[in-house]
């Protein structure tokens, strides 16, 4: 306990906790739907404030939380896309209730739940202790089941009863993944809380018991997989995108998929640091390209825009898992590059569908054309993003996947072979789909939007900067965090 | 050590287990419900020879949260929400029950043989009730694939969360943080559940999850 409160005065930390914890409270008790949209922003901003405050602290260990440039640009990239979700977020749901699909005392529930899983997922970002990580990821979990079934439609609870289910078992798993590390580690550092802390396995990874670490990284890599969406556990993913809000679909791809990732990159450089353990490179190279294959078939014949960027999801998050299994600085910082560029530019597009949703009031791919004559801007919009996710320079994701695709050509080119027919693949499913939104024949509703472009020209813009041009403080970082990823 | 201990150590973690094995057939929705709770007051005894045996008072602490929230709470509150439904005279189809028996054995020696050999350096007692933990947690998996009804497929959940307790205790010296956590989000699951069940009864008449798969994802398209 003692190291809990020793560990409370790095402010900013401390801050990035503190502040959605303080604001679940608040905005439960506000009943003004437009008062609660913007003190979410408020708060939302406020955490990314202390997030990017993070970077000039020091960094900092204890038992219970860790500050590393690992976690570090996770949380700046979490608060930063939780805080532009929430100003998007606020010019939908006043949408949302006029069409009255959802009432006022949802809101207030739905802006709870929104600081709730904010708030969950910074603690699994920055927490040192594995039982913390876990715990903040269950909570986050289980706030987004909650908002996937807000709308209340039977497809909905379908959705989210599915999501609760699979998300459970997931998470059980990787918690009995978690005991058994504890177990192997308290052999050699010794009981209580030292031997839960991750940065103290780590060091003595090379002295934990090789047989009783591999079998711990299966329950962690199905239960935190299951979270990732990686391909024979993804089943909940697609439903939990297309009957959410929007805004949540947004969160969950650009965020929660990142934040599981992260676990799971934790545990495999702990068993990477044991020579006799399992091989977790290869099978983290396998379970990406799977999804990213079995994704990429998927794209097509989907009838529901949202579900269609969903499958984009496991196919995103299936190169980044590919990235990090080849491991080596390259691949890492390629992987670290794909993580953010996908999460910038999916959060960007789910935005866009949001609007094209709420315009036609259909998510029907099929009722879904002719945009360019009908909303110019949001066509603009849409189109910009769908080029960005497929890997069309100038866009950052073009530069990620460049990077992986020559450095894996040169260390293993029959994969890399795969890795490619999956992504033109799912490039030809996206343009494909893109073409006939974009410049059909308009027909069917055609609303005026009235929600704010800004966060998705925001995000465009930021991938596009990336694409053309990064900063050396920003290479020079990625690169340290690449190279302990080993 | 006392080998007396040994065994009364290994009755419980075993007692534990037979309960999830008994979880798979059961075809009443009260008798599931009452298997369960029993469950959770076996699981806290054997948590609390585990205090006395390991001399650890903190685990005292997960026996009473173990008895009070899954013994005597959760069942309390499920049987009140099936008379609420009036589901409690119901009674499930379990997919045949012989085979999952048998699927059920499966995994008891899938999970010893699993354990065993990697576990050595461990001391005994930790070791067979690891395998037993792990028994109870794939069987609490089993019971979530072969019901067909919401509220006993979340009794499956957390029958699963049993078997992790069980191994989190077997764990010598596993901080109490970690079990009050996840005493904290088994509850929060719970009122999840509470949440959903309500709701999945509101829309569609019954909580049989079979009648859920008609709006499963794209389907609804055809309708």
């Amino acid at each position: 306990m003692q190291d809990l409160v020793a560990a409370l005065p790095l402010a900013p930390v401390t801050l990035v906790l503190l502040l959605p914890a303080l604001a679940v409270p608040v905005l439960a008790g506000l009943s003004n739907y437009r008062v609660s949209a913007g003190l979410n922003m408020l708060f939302s901003g406020l955490t990314f404030v202390a997030g990017l405050l993070m970077l000039a602290a020091p960094r900092s260990r204890s038992d219970f939380i860790i500050v590393d440039d690992f976690n570090i640009f996770l949380v700046v990239l979490t608060t930063f896309i939780g805080f532009s979700t929430s100003v998007y977020s606020a010019s939908y749901i006043g949408h949302e209730l006029e069409t009255g699909r959802l009432t006022p005392t949802f809101l207030r529930f739905y802006h709870a739940m929104y600081q709730a899983m904010m708030g969950a997922m910074n603690v699994a970002l920055v927490s040192n202790n594995i039982g913390l990580m876990w715990v903040g990821l269950e909570v986050a979990t289980l706030a987004t089941v909650m908002m996937v079934g807000i709308y209340r439609t039977p497809e909905a609870i379908e959705a989210a009863w599915k999501y609760f289910i699979l998300g459970s078992v997931g998470i059980g798993l990787a918690f009995f993944g978690t005991i058994l590390i504890y177990m192997v580690s308290s052999n050699v550092i010794g009981g209580g809380i030292p031997a839960m802390a991750w940065d103290e396995i780590v060091r003595h990874a090379d002295r934990l018991d090789p047989k009783l670490l591999s079998l711990a990284f299966v329950f962690l890599l199905v239960g935190y997989g299951t979270k990732v969406g990686l391909a024979p556990f993804h089943a909940w993913l697609p439903d939990a995108h297309a009957e959410g809000p929007t805004p949540i679909s947004a969160v969950l791809s650009g965020l929660l998929l990142n934040v599981a990732l992260y676990a799971l990159l934790r545990f495999k450089m702990v068993v990477a640091g044991n020579p006799a353990a399992i091989n977790v490179g290869a099978i983290l190279m396998t379970l990406g390209l799977i999804s990213l294959l079995f994704a990429a078939f998927m794209l097509y014949g989907r009838r529901d825009i949202k579900r269609l960027f969903a499958y984009s999801s496991i196919e995103h998050m299936g190169i980044a898992t590919f990235a990090f299994g080849l491991g080596g600085p390259l691949a890492n910082f390629a992987g670290l590059l794909h993580m953010t560029m996908h999460s910038l530019v999916k959060s960007a597009i789910f935005f866009a569908v949001g609007h094209v949703a709420q315009a036609k009031g259909t998510q029907r791919l099929a009722d879904i054309s002719g945009l360019s004559t009908t909303h110019p801007l949001l066509a603009v919009g849409f189109a910009l993003g769908v080029i960005a996710i497929v890997g069309l320079p100038p866009f950052g994701v073009f530069m990620s996947e460049f990077l992986l695709v020559s450095t894996a050509f040169a260390r293993q080119p029959i994969l890399t072979v795969l890795l490619v027919a999956g992504i033109i693949l799912a490039l030809g499913a996206l343009l494909l789909r893109l073409q006939q939104a974009i410049f059909g024949e308009p027909h069917g509703k055609a609303d005026p939007v009235k929600a704010s472009y800004l966060p998705l020209f925001v995000h465009l813009l930021l991938a596009l900067v990336a694409g053309l041009w990064l900063p050396d403080a920003l290479v020079r970082w990625f690169r340290s965090v690449a190279a302990l990823l080993g | 050590m006392n080998p007396l201990w040994f065994d009364i150590a290994h009755l419980l973690a075993g007692g534990v287990l037979v309960l999830s094995l008994m979880l798979l057939y059961q075809d009443r929705i009260t008798a599931v419900i009452n298997v369960f709770a029993l469950q959770a007051v076996v699981l806290s005894l054997s948590v609390g020879w585990q205090a006395l045996v390991q001399s650890a008072p903190h685990l005292v602490a997960t026996a009473l949260i173990a008895l009070v929230a899954k013994g005597v709470i959760i069942p309390t509150a499920l049987h009140r929400i099936v008379r609420k439904l009036d589901i409690h005279r119901e009674v499930e189809r379990v997919v045949s029950g012989g085979p999952t028996m048998l699927a059920g054995l499966g995994l008891v020696a899938l999970s010893i043989l699993l354990v065993q050999p990697v576990v050595e350096t461990a001391d005994p007692v930790a070791r067979e009730d690891f395998a037993f933990a792990l028994a109870v947690v794939l069987l609490g998996l089993l019971v979530m694939i072969t019901r067909r009804n919401a509220v006993t497929q979340v009794i499956g959940f957390m029958s699963l969360e049993n078997g992790l307790i069980l191994a989190a205790t077997g764990a010598k010296g596993m901080p109490l943080v970690v079990e009050v956590s996840v005493a904290f989000s088994v509850l929060i699951a719970f009122i999840v559940f509470g949440v959903f069940v309500f709701r999945i009864r509101e829309r569609f008449d019954t909580v049989d999850v079979n009648v859920l798969e008609r709006y499963r994802g794209e389907r609804r398209e055809h309708l």
